[in-house]
């Protein structure tokens, strides 16, 4: 077979489409090796580096995984620890000991998370249980916020090229603003006005991930909402 | 297949709606029409037309059908109590839960489960007018919706049926065909691996109009194919004329 | 599952404000497709937001009540399906699939908008059997505004089947007869978050409200079918102040509906 690439760079490529045929092409992120040639896994974007074939998803639900930081919301308080709701598939567990670094009795565990709190914490462990902590910083209970939805997908873009577009953010709005990798944005701050100005902009930043100079749109829109 | 009807199916070497025998109908997908859902797509087939939406993958309820290393694909196909000339009762019925299983089947071959253990994926398909190929058009619908919903799949799942009707062997039936005709052949297959995923029959066949009846659904599956990708890359697209845009 | 904050909605209501932009007593965009299902005698697609139903009449011919011989039959049939919202399972239809239903069908039955004499084939003996079925694509919030409105399109859509000698429909021959509709039913749902009632809810707005009533007006501004749904006590006063606010856009959106 000869050696052929199919795509270009930073295409859009869908599941089963044939990125390269022949064997020197090494496959990447969600493409595969399906005998002599690349597939692409799922409907995503694809950049090619050498030879070098990699696709990133462009859609999806969550899944976790180890070392991930995501919001979650305690839905019930056990013998072992707290039950956080994350969203899909499954509940986890905070265990007494990772809540923090302090020991917990539990009678008082309360002090610490009640029923209906929000918490952004770090998943340590996957498997027949997802495992929380909130031992370390910047892991904590977060306050009253608006918490909203986003595709789980669209998390790079919210935070940005080494954070600089939640930075943006930050910088322009004067809200404290937590990015979970499980699809939840929270967002505080003083004025209710810019909360929710906040929450306009990374609806803007989902609906418009693919244009260019977003970071720009996104700190006009912030500063044009000043009063 | 009822029987035959007093009027003759090929006139002139053309179809009722005047379509050749190796032609699909015009087909238009829309992708998330279901925001709420994971994945989403429209799809309509002629006046066939079906909404899918996929859900997770998330925790199996109950707790029993779940399988510990992969993802359990589950497909409730429905037809809508309005889509059909009489009204049907609303809820599962007998051909409603087999479609399901065979659906089931046919586009769990494609996705990759072990990379989902001990979850469902739920994937929903509503037909909203029935016109013939209703099977076929969820399947189209479904896949799309799937990959919509980033699951990792092996091929896209395209779908059309072959039959015959007034002695002609002819390609993606519509009611008047299906209704008169002598056999019916919903297939899916992945383009790519050439895979067929679902194959059901009906009617009387010869072996060589059954090849010939392979032939036509093997050949409709590029288009069927590039339909899906236009969508998922696009948002929308249509098949008119012999071609996709 | 989604995560919405309480505290946060509650405060941001309070002042008068909306996580969408909107004001209190705004309702979503509104959109309409008529006629698109082929074997429907009648069908509407309503989108109220990102809220989308489905609506579909069906005509049968049934034998009439005996204590109305001469009248025909209607029924309202509606759906939560797992396709148009994470929160709604499969199964056989739960209570609130069953409430939105007989309310939906209250609106329309008490509106006095269908006179069911007009169903009547042969007194005692054949009538039309009136269905209409409504299916949510996209539930997000406040179905039963929308499903009134579809219903109510689907009903204007409708055409009669042509019947054969024996009364029975032919489904493959569409007369151009419709029904004679004499209203225009209307229903306003609100949601109360905290001390506030809001109109046309979204999903996340209920998923924390502490109340909810729905309101069905007709053309004169009367009032024709009520219900609420939570689990907190309304005032007097605040169910006065809905009703006035449910005639006034009950108003609006007839309007905005001759429109499109």
């Amino acid at each position: 077979m000869t050696e052929k690439l199919q795509i270009k760079d930073k295409e859009l490529v869908v599941p089963g489409q044939i990125l390269a045929e022949g064997m020197s092409y090494i496959p990447s992120g969600k493409a595969i090796r399906n005998g002599e040639t690349i597939t692409s896994t799922v409907l995503g974007s694809a950049s090619v580096k050498g030879h070098v074939v990699k696709v990133q998803a462009l859609s999806g639900g969550y899944f976790p995984r180890k070392n991930d930081m995501i919001i979650g919301q305690v839905t019930e308080l056990a013998k072992f620890g707290w039950r956080v709701e994350i969203g899909q598939p499954n509940q986890a567990d905070l265990p007494l000991r990772d809540a923090s670094t302090s020991f917990i009795e539990q009678g008082s565990m309360r002090k610490y998370f009640s029923e209906g709190d929000y918490v952004f914490a770090g998943i340590t462990e996957v498997g027949k249980f997802i495992r929380l902590s909130t031992k370390t910083r910047p892991h904590r209970k977060l306050g009253t916020g608006n918490i909203i939805e986003v595709s789980p997908s669209n998390i790079p873009r919210i935070i940005g090229r080494q954070g600089s577009m939640i930075k943006t953010i930050k910088d322009t709005s004067g809200c404290n603003v937590v990015v979970g990798q499980n699809g939840y944005v929270w967002i505080q701050g003083e004025d209710l006005e810019k909360v929710l100005l906040v929450q306009k902009a990374i609806e803007m930043i989902e609906s418009d991930a693919q244009t260019s100079g977003l970071t720009e749109k996104v700190e006009k829109m912030l500063k044009g909402g000043k009063k | 297949m009822a029987g035959k009807s007093s009027e003759p199916m090929m006139v002139k070497g053309k179809r009722l709606d005047g379509r050749k025998t190796n032609e699909m109908r015009p087909m238009k997908i829309k992708m998330g029409v279901v925001p709420q859902a994971v994945g989403s797509a429209e799809f309509s087939m002629g006046k066939t037309t079906v909404v899918a939406a996929v859900y997770g993958p998330k925790e199996v309820h109950p707790r029993h059908m779940m399988i510990p290393d992969r993802a359990l694909i589950r497909v409730k196909y429905d037809m809508l109590p309005f889509s059909t000339t009489d009204r049907i009762r609303p809820g599962p019925n007998r051909r409603s839960k087999e479609i399901s299983k065979v659906m089931s089947s046919a586009l769990e071959a494609a996705v990759y489960t072990k990379k989902y253990p001990a979850t469902v994926i739920d994937i929903f398909v509503q037909i909203t007018n029935a016109n013939a190929g209703t099977r076929t058009a969820a399947i189209n619908a479904a896949s799309a919706a799937l990959a919509h919903a980033g699951i990792e799949m092996r091929d896209l799942v395209c779908s059309v049926a072959a039959g015959k009707a007034d002695g002609t062997v002819m390609l993606d039936l519509f009611q008047p065909e299906d209704n008169f005709g002598e056999a019916d052949l919903p297939v899916a297959m992945m383009p790519n691996s050439e895979g067929i995923t679902l194959i059901q029959m009906d009617g009387d066949l010869t072996k060589k109009e059954f090849d010939e009846s392979m032939k036509l659904v093997t050949e409709a599956m590029p288009i069927l194919y590039e339909l899906q990708k236009k969508a998922l890359i696009n948002g929308e697209a249509s098949f008119e004329g012999g071609k996709v845009k | 599952m989604t995560l919405i904050n309480y505290e946060f909605q509650k405060e941001l209501i309070s002042k008068g404000k909306r996580e969408d932009g909107r004001g209190l007593n705004e309702f979503r965009e509104l959109s309409v497709e008529i006629g698109k299902i082929d074997n429907a005698n009648g069908s509407a697609r309503v989108k109220l937001g990102n809220t989308e139903v489905l609506a579909g009449v069906k005509f049968s011919v049934g034998t009439p009540y005996p204590d109305s011989p001469d009248e025909g039959m209607f029924m309202v049939n509606m759906e939560l399906n797992p396709l148009s919202s994470p929160d709604y399972e499969a199964g056989p239809p739960k209570p609130e699939a069953i409430e939105i239903s007989r309310v939906v069908d209250r609106a329309i039955r008490e509106s006095k908008t269908l006179d069911f004499k007009d169903l009547s084939i042969v007194k005692g003996e054949a009538a039309w059997m009136c269905s209409i079925d409504i299916y949510p694509i996209n539930a997000d919030g406040n179905l039963y505004d929308a499903a009134v409105i579809a219903a109510y399109l689907a009903l204007k859509d409708a055409k009669f089947p042509e019947l054969d000698e024996d009364n029975k429909p032919k489904h493959e021959t569409r007369t151009k007869n419709g029904l004679k509709l004499n209203n225009i039913p209307m229903m306003v749902s609100f949601a109360k978050i905290g001390d506030s009632l809001i109109v046309d809810p979204t999903r996340r707005e209920e998923k924390i409200m502490e109340d909810r009533i729905h309101i069905g007006t007709i053309d004169n501004g009367n009032i024709c079918a009520m219900q609420k749904g939570g689990l907190k006590p309304l005032t007097n006063d605040e169910l006065s102040e809905a009703v006035d606010t449910a005639i006034a856009k009950g108003k609006d959106l007839r309007k905005l509906l001759k429109k499109l």
